[in-house]
């Protein structure tokens, strides 16, 4: 604030001395409430053999083919399959799981993390930055991480999606748009790099991709106007070591996709942890909306939102890229990273890249180390916006009376949550099928607005209550969870709610699809080949939280967070509001750990 | 002053703010130093007048002709509560839902927060709305 504009305010509202010191104090020029310190509590060392102690270091070898014992990153291997190859919880047995040990996190919101493994000691990431390290055969506390985040803080996804592990160290991204390592043994803080500035609308809430030295990161701020990109750290150091925007700088490749200077607040945040081909040493990373989300007020094709782009992970050199929808207008990002996976076409196999798409298309394309290629794409929900795809390039025609407009209301389907929105699939290598968490019966609309970007404000181009939602007629669920044989291109079996379902999924080489993701708070167990449904357990909340299996000597578990928050409880609210309902899902987080009763 | 939109810096007198109308977001200005106080977020006002009439006991003593003040940043998440519910006469956040009812002490009547709108007792001296006190209860979310 300047003095200048000061003198403008010579007599208006004046606030009386007696406001406390904390709440004005310094706070002329700079924030105030912006501290980042931070703080570990040191916890008993665990009493067994598997103590932090015994860590053992996380090398590039273990991460590209790791035991089948651990789960070491977000979606276990770089591939982004979610499964773990054990097998001696099944679907014999499955009925017989019971909860082993449980832990309260202490904090409401989303749980969103899977619970990390490494050789019997568990990571654990919770809303409000908080790292938990556990003992994971027994439950015992080895130590406890929780940042301190500044209190002016605009928390409009209050949760956090994973840790990044690499030798001995930990790696956490943080709402205020920081990367923290700390010591996997003590939880000791290391280093503390900031990635932007979280007061201009920056915030991160993905498990970072660690590879080759690198702890990659990407931004979130879709909903404030940012800028997006993608971030290595050097893992040692905290050093960048590249930084790679998701919206081309004019003059860059793809910079005649936007007009004026609407790439600077053009958006296409980066959510989710990226996917990796060790072979072709590429990053696979899914981009979300133009910001704000008219396309109307920002023309073209909006080159690299709701896209998916291949980066280099030595130099962060942008490979190749596939825009899945152009000029997105529907809030559709593609926040999902592509799952690496061989799928069969006309009796070849191709090194494919498999995106069940916010905006209702199940997309095929092909990974080469120069190009992504369109192989097919096809609605797996109701979607009344794509009237054809390109064959050869898949680029989508739009009906466009259902793509919003300045000025006029526009109904779509999917609703602006997409046919999948955040929650994983799963790819189980043994039923060769494709397992997504998805939402049907639910379609949108959208009146936009034109108003002024603000910095760190939000900016959405729409009123909030010009957000519609609607419920189809006649709908007798909206949760689902499809299995899709990617060979045929054909769903094979669906499961259904009638909640909505924000569970992501992990399946295993037991044969078993194990997911969350409704409003009754039932973690479950299907048939992977069949999906009938093995067993159920109710939980402590509703379950968003990336579920994973582990074994620690020689005995298997899952283990997944219930807590309830972020955007199934906003889907929760419109459905409420929709049916007049008011739907009480409890919140406060929960790890369980199942094993077979014996 | 107002904290954004076309007025963006002006001043806020008791003429700008009419019954029925939706609140306007407002940072203080400090009487002696005459520095605005919009460093941080946290500072942002929301002042809205209501009937008097409307207005609990408590409320309608930290009321000035109608007009009330409360903090404009969440305790859910921090987020700006930028909505208005002219029918219900209801303060709502647009990130998470959460509302506030501004003619009882700021009481959470939906969404998640977890506790009230800190209110920000006023008084007109020569037509300018005015800080009668410090916020009662702290402003924005409450960490970990």
């Amino acid at each position: 604030m300047t003095s200048a504009r000061a003198l403008v305010g010579i007599g208006s509202l004046l606030v009386a001395t007696t406001v406390p010191a904390t709440l004005l104090g310094g706070c002329t020029t700079q924030g105030m409430g912006t501290g980042t310190a931070t703080m570990t509590q040191p916890a008993p060392r665990a009493r067994t053999t598997t103590g932090a102690a015994s860590y053992a270091a996380v090398t590039d070898q273990r991460l590209v083919n790791p035991e089948a014992d651990n789960w070491l990153m977000y979606r276990r291997t770089y591939d982004g399959w979610g499964y773990s190859p054990l097998e001696q919880i099944n679907t014999g047995n499955v009925k017989n799981l019971v909860p082993l040990w449980t832990f309260s996190t202490g904090v409401a919101e989303g749980h969103q993390a899977p619970p990390i493994v490494n050789n019997g000691i568990m990571f654990v990431s919770t809303p409000q930055n908080q790292v938990l390290a556990l003992d994971a055969k027994t439950g015992e506390l080895l130590w406890r991480y929780k940042r301190e985040l500044p209190e002016d803080l605009f928390q409009l996804h209050p949760t956090n999606r994973g840790v990044g592990l690499y030798e001995d160290k930990v790696y956490l991204a943080t709402l205020d748009a920081h990367v923290v390592a700390l010591d996997a043994r003590t939880g000791k803080l290391l280093w503390d790099r900031t990635v932007e500035d979280y007061k201009k609308g920056y915030y991160m809430t993905l498990a970072p991709l660690v590879a080759k030295g690198k702890v990659m990161v990407g931004v979130s701020g879709g909903e404030l106007g940012i800028r997006g990109f993608v971030q290595a750290l050097d893992a040692r150091t905290g050093q960048s070591s590249w930084k790679t925007f998701t919206i081309p700088a004019p003059g860059e490749p793809g910079s005649e996709t936007w007009k004026g200077d609407s790439w600077k607040t053009g958006g296409a945040s980066v959510w989710i942890t990226g996917s990796y081909d060790p072979q072709l040493n590429l990053t696979y990373w899914g981009t979300g909306n133009g910001a704000q989300w008219m396309g109307d007020q920002r023309p073209g094709d909006n080159l690299y939102s709701s896209s998916v782009i291949a980066l280099d992970a030595d130099t962060g050199k942008l490979r190749a890229f596939h825009q899945y929808h152009w000029n997105d207008s529907w809030d559709w990002d593609e926040v999902s990273a592509p799952i690496l996976m061989d799928v069969q076409r006309g009796g070849r196999t191709i090194k494919s890249l498999v995106h069940p798409g916010r905006d209702g298309y199940l997309w095929v394309l092909e990974r080469r180390a120069d190009a992504i290629a369109f192989v097919d794409g096809k609605p797996y929900v109701k979607q009344t916006v794509f009237t054809k795809l390109d064959p050869r390039t898949g680029r989508p025609e739009y009906d466009q009376t259902k793509k919003p407009v300045t000025g006029k209301k526009i109904p779509f389907c999917p609703s602006l949550w997409g046919g999948k929105d955040w929650p994983p699939a799963a790819y189980n290598p043994k039923t060769g099928y494709l397992y997504i968490p998805t939402n049907e019966n639910l379609c949108g609309s959208l009146l936009g607005t034109a108003k002024p970007y603000e910095e760190g404000k939000l900016w959405l181009g729409t009123e909030i209550k010009d957000i519609g939602m609607v419920v189809a007629d006649g709908a007798n669920h909206i949760g689902e969870i499809q299995a899709w044989d990617m060979n045929t291109g054909q769903k094979v079996w669906m499961r259904t709610f009638e909640s909505h379902n924000w569970g992501p999924v992990l399946t295993t080489g037991g044969g078993l699809v194990f997911a969350g993701g409704t409003n009754d708070r039932y973690f479950r167990a299907f048939d992977g080949k069949t999906g009938e449904p093995l067993w159920q357990w109710r939980t402590n909340s509703g379950i968003t939280g990336v579920p994973s299996s582990f074994a620690v000597d020689g005995v298997q578990y899952v283990a997944v967070q219930s807590g309830w928050g972020v955007d199934a409880q906003r889907m929760q609210g419109a459905l409420d509001d929709i049916r007049g309902a008011k739907t009480d899902v409890p919140q406060g987080g929960v790890i369980w750990v199942f094993g077979v009763k014996r | 002053m107002f904290a954004g939109g076309a007025r963006i810096g002006q001043v806020i007198t008791l003429g700008d703010l009419l019954v029925g109308q939706p609140p306007v977001m407002v940072y203080p200005i400090d009487p002696g130093s005459r520095i605005v106080r919009d460093g941080s977020r946290l500072n942002q006002i929301l002042l809205v007048r209501l009937s008097p009439d409307e207005l609990d006991e408590d409320t309608r003593a930290g009321s000035a002709d109608g007009v009330l003040g409360y903090s404009g940043v969440c305790t859910h998440a921090g987020c700006d509560v930028t909505l208005w519910q002219p029918e219900t006469r209801r303060f709502r956040c647009p990130c998470h839902e959460s509302e506030f009812d501004p003619r009882d002490k700021g009481r959470v009547v939906g969404g998640p927060a977890p506790r009230r709108l800190p209110r920000l007792p006023v008084k007109i001296v020569d037509g300018v709305v005015v800080a009668g006190g410090s916020f009662i209860g702290r402003p924005g979310f409450l960490p970990g």
